[in-house]
């Protein structure tokens, strides 16, 4: 790949800044350039959110992303608002977003559920869609992900991030891709 | 040291009217700093803008003269990174809780170790004469000509409310108190305010018919109370009238002690 | 070699002053750039340096110019609302050449505007934010290592020449990550304000040398209008150290302008861009280039003072002239100024809180170069 444009997105308080920085960190050590611009509303919580990462083995020279190649959606807001035919790969939660059925680039994942009953804390969905995200399109190396996912994230926390890191790449080994 | 050895002798006479009390507090700070027996390269004035505010540059040592009602962020700012400075503010009442209000309180609340003489005239003077947030209900001003309608505020009591440390207050007629106040002030360790109730012939006398300078000096001798006589006043009794003395003297953590401490601990690695 | 590290605008620009020897800190919480006072926060005590939280933007800068005065290297760091507060204290930084450094990381406005949305509305009010005729250097910066850079030279000019300067961010480059190598000590020069060498008949207005309280200088500061020896002065003696001051950096202009210029020699149009819209350009300078396009850039670091000489002669063979920024028309006043009508200038701007596009830049200047403009 010369650059990946990745589009993380969803409602604040979902960790996708977080998840932005987690798999920017792990390219970096990959030797990619990176870079990682957030976008949010006035809201700490709910509002839409997202975060938008660039990964290149070329210099950076325009922050935000123009056309994304990949696209992960944890809210129906999100996909309604970020969704288009054009890109290569588009995971969405299962649960939380109603996704046209005719899409041929659209992955439903049950990130949010496997993250509660898998690792028991939903809140690590945001890891769990990193793990799948990266099973369908390679993105980084496993090794550097695991890397990043335990320099960011808070000891306590940590086991439970790694097995979400699994549980999604398994989700997405697993998963038939909806036609 | 002579109290005249504090002072910049050679840029007086004073921009003060004939009559205003400033020179007497001005005096009186002075004195206090001369008995306190200060080294002057260790002590800083910082004034506000206004006539008191003009106060810093009498003073024969690092003064500074700054903005409305900023006077005391400007010292916070100076006393953090200059921890051994004796720091005393002189500020006007529409410096200090007007347009400085919002500073005055939460410098309060901060409590950082810093000696603040507030010079109360009732009235804007410098810029004539308008009214202030200290001007009792009914004055005149050139701004309420017909008599203020707005309730004052208490220096004393909203700096006691906001957590200052030590509170006193008199008048430019008691003196021997003000040397008192101001020196037990810059020695307490904390936020300390002096109110010093003063007069404007200029303006508040003239607007309000009290022309002469001496007899507003001595209707503020008769409407004040001492703390130890107001106790046993009756609430009529109380009426129209105001309490002076050492109103509040209290111990809390000083604030840029505090801070330092907080360095210490995280230098050592905590 | 030292390591890459992945690091956002804000904690690049609270490193850098670090680095370049601030000790105090005074902020208010705003967005976008309130990381910078959260870094300091934790950062600043573990160097010995103190980081307050005020009550608002004034006693913030207020803070800031008496930690100055007390020999500390001081910073603060806003955004519009913020900024607009600021502005009387920063003309007394100005007035009483208190060396001091403001970061202001734009955002929409005016007023509340679009608080998480990115602009380049300041430019304007950096320079003349505060009454009447004073000096400022305003700098800026495109990337997350030049964050770094430009805060340490904020420093370093703000101790050398006695003056606030401005580091004007924005919204997008403050929260933006990107992998960096930061400065290791030593590998950027610091500068720290002169002292007297005697106190005796020393004149704490005359020049850059500066004597902080508490080290026996009886040094009097006042915004107002003031002599040599810092006490009120009015008529010519007001009008000359009111020159002087103005004069210490309207006579280096030259020398306090930093700048990339790029593709300019064989230039048939030229774009003039700064901050975080000097990105695009890159890329829509890239792709211009690709198409056989005789496109320069100059690529302004320095706004203010403005530098005439290096914009007229980088536009001297000019047909046309664009200049994109996040605003209805704020530099390219100056740029008009300075081309005189020799050449069209155009204004590329933006008010929706996103970014100028390389393809919105690369599209107007094959517009306008394909109709001879």
């Amino acid at each position: 790949m010369a650059t990946k444009q990745i589009q993380l997105t969803g409602a604040g308080g979902q960790g996708l800044v977080l998840a932005g920085i987690i798999l920017a960190e792990a390219a970096m050590r990959d030797g990619k350039n990176v870079a990682v611009a957030q976008s949010y509303g006035p809201e700490a919580r709910l509002g839409a959110s997202k975060a938008e990462v660039i990964i290149s083995t070329e210099k950076i020279a325009y922050p935000q992303v123009t056309q994304p190649d990949i696209l992960l959606c944890l809210s129906q807001d999100a996909f309604d608002k970020y969704f288009s035919d054009a890109q290569v790969l588009v995971v969405v939660d299962a649960t939380q977003v109603q996704a046209p059925a005719e899409s041929r680039n659209i992955y439903k994942l049950p990130l949010v559920r496997a993250a509660a009953e898998q690792v028991g804390n939903r809140l690590v969905a945001n890891v769990v869609a990193l793990g799948a995200l990266n099973a369908l399109a390679e993105l980084v190396s496993w090794e550097g992900l695991r890397a990043s996912v335990e320099r960011r994230t808070p000891q306590k926390y940590r086991e439970q991030n790694l097995r979400a890191l699994e549980v999604g790449r398994h989700l997405a080994h697993t998963q038939t891709k909806e036609v | 040291m002579e109290f005249q050895e504090y002072l910049r002798v050679e840029r007086l006479p004073h921009v003060w009217c004939p009559g205003c009390g400033h020179g007497m507090i001005t005096h009186a700070l002075a004195c206090a700093l001369a008995e306190l027996e200060l080294d002057p390269r260790q002590t800083a004035v910082i004034g506000g803008i206004g006539c008191s505010g003009r106060a810093a540059f009498l003073f024969d040592m690092d003064a500074m003269h700054t903005t409305h009602g900023c006077a005391v962020v400007f010292a916070t700012g100076l006393k953090l990174v200059r921890p051994t400075l004796t720091v005393v503010l002189t500020l006007g009442d529409g410096d200090a809780i007007g347009i400085g209000g919002n500073h005055f309180i939460h410098a309060c609340r901060r409590n950082v170790d810093l000696t603040a003489i507030i010079y109360n005239n009732s009235i804007y003077g410098q810029t004539g004469g308008q009214v202030a947030p200290t001007t009792p209900v009914h004055r005149k001003s050139t701004t309420s000509p017909y008599g203020n309608l707005e309730h004052p505020f208490d220096i004393a009591r909203l700096a006691i409310a906001a957590g200052a440390t030590y509170v006193a207050r008199t008048t430019s007629f008691d003196f021997p108190d003000m040397i008192k106040y101001i020196k037990r002030g810059i020695a307490h360790k904390g936020f300390s305010v002096i109110e010093v109730l003063t007069h404007c012939p200029t303006y508040y006398g003239r607007l309000n018919d009290l022309r002469d300078p001496y007899e507003m000096l001595h209707t503020m001798k008769e409407q004040t109370v001492p703390i130890e006589e107001w106790a046993q006043l009756t609430e009529e009794e109380r009426e129209g009238k105001i309490v002076i003395g050492e109103l509040h003297r209290q111990e809390r953590p000083e604030f840029v002690e505090s801070y330092y401490e907080l360095i210490a601990q995280m230098r050592d690695g905590h | 070699m030292r390591e890459q590290e992945l690091v956002q605008g804000n904690e690049a620009c609270a490193r850098g002053a670090i680095y370049a020897g601030c000790r105090f800190f005074a902020g208010y919480p705003i967005t976008p750039s309130s990381e910078i006072m959260e870094y300091l926060a934790r950062e600043l005590p573990k160097v010995g340096g103190v980081c307050l939280q005020m009550e608002d933007e004034i006693a913030s800068i207020s803070a800031v110019i008496g930690a100055s005065w007390g020999g500390a290297k001081a910073m603060t760091a806003t955004s519009g609302p913020g900024f607009s507060l600021m502005q009387e204290s920063i003309g007394y930084a100005a007035i009483t050449e208190t060396p001091c450094v403001i970061v202001d990381a734009q955002r929409g406005g005016p007023s509340t505007g679009q608080p998480t949305k990115v602009s380049q509305g300041d430019v304007m009010q950096a320079r003349w934010g505060t009454h009447g005729d004073h000096p400022i250097i305003v700098l800026t910066a495109s990337w997350v290592r030049e964050v770094f850079e430009m805060t340490v030279h904020a420093f370093n000019l703000a101790e050398k020449y006695r003056v606030p300067v401005i580091l004007l961010l924005d919204e997008v480059l403050a929260h933006l990550r990107e992998n960096v190598i930061l400065p290791e000590p030593g590998e950027l020069e610091v500068i720290s304000r002169r002292h007297p060498d005697r106190l005796e008949d020393f004149r704490p207005f005359a020049d850059e040398t500066f004597c902080a309280f508490g080290e026996g200088g009886r040094v009097m500061v006042t915004g107002m209008s003031h002599d040599e020896l810092g006490f009120p002065a009015q008529g010519k003696k007001a009008a000359e150290q009111l020159q002087r001051i103005l004069m210490k950096i309207e006579s280096r202009t030259e020398e306090l302008a930093l700048y990339g210029a790029h593709f300019l020699d064989d230039a048939d149009a030229v774009i003039i861009s700064y901050g975080i819209t000097s990105r695009a350009v890159e890329e829509a300078v890239r792709l211009l280039r690709a198409d056989g396009l005789a496109v320069g850039w100059l690529d302004l670091k320095t706004l203010w003072p403005f530098p005439d000489k290096l914009v007229r002669s980088c536009t001297e063979h000019a047909h046309y002239v664009l200049v994109p920024e996040l605003n209805w028309g704020q530099l390219v006043r100056e740029v008009e100024r300075v081309v005189g009508g020799r050449a069209p200038v155009e204004h590329l701007g933006r008010l929706d809180g996103y970014l100028i596009t390389p393809e919105e830049i690369a599209r107007r200047v094959q517009d306008r170069v394909q109709c001879g403009a």
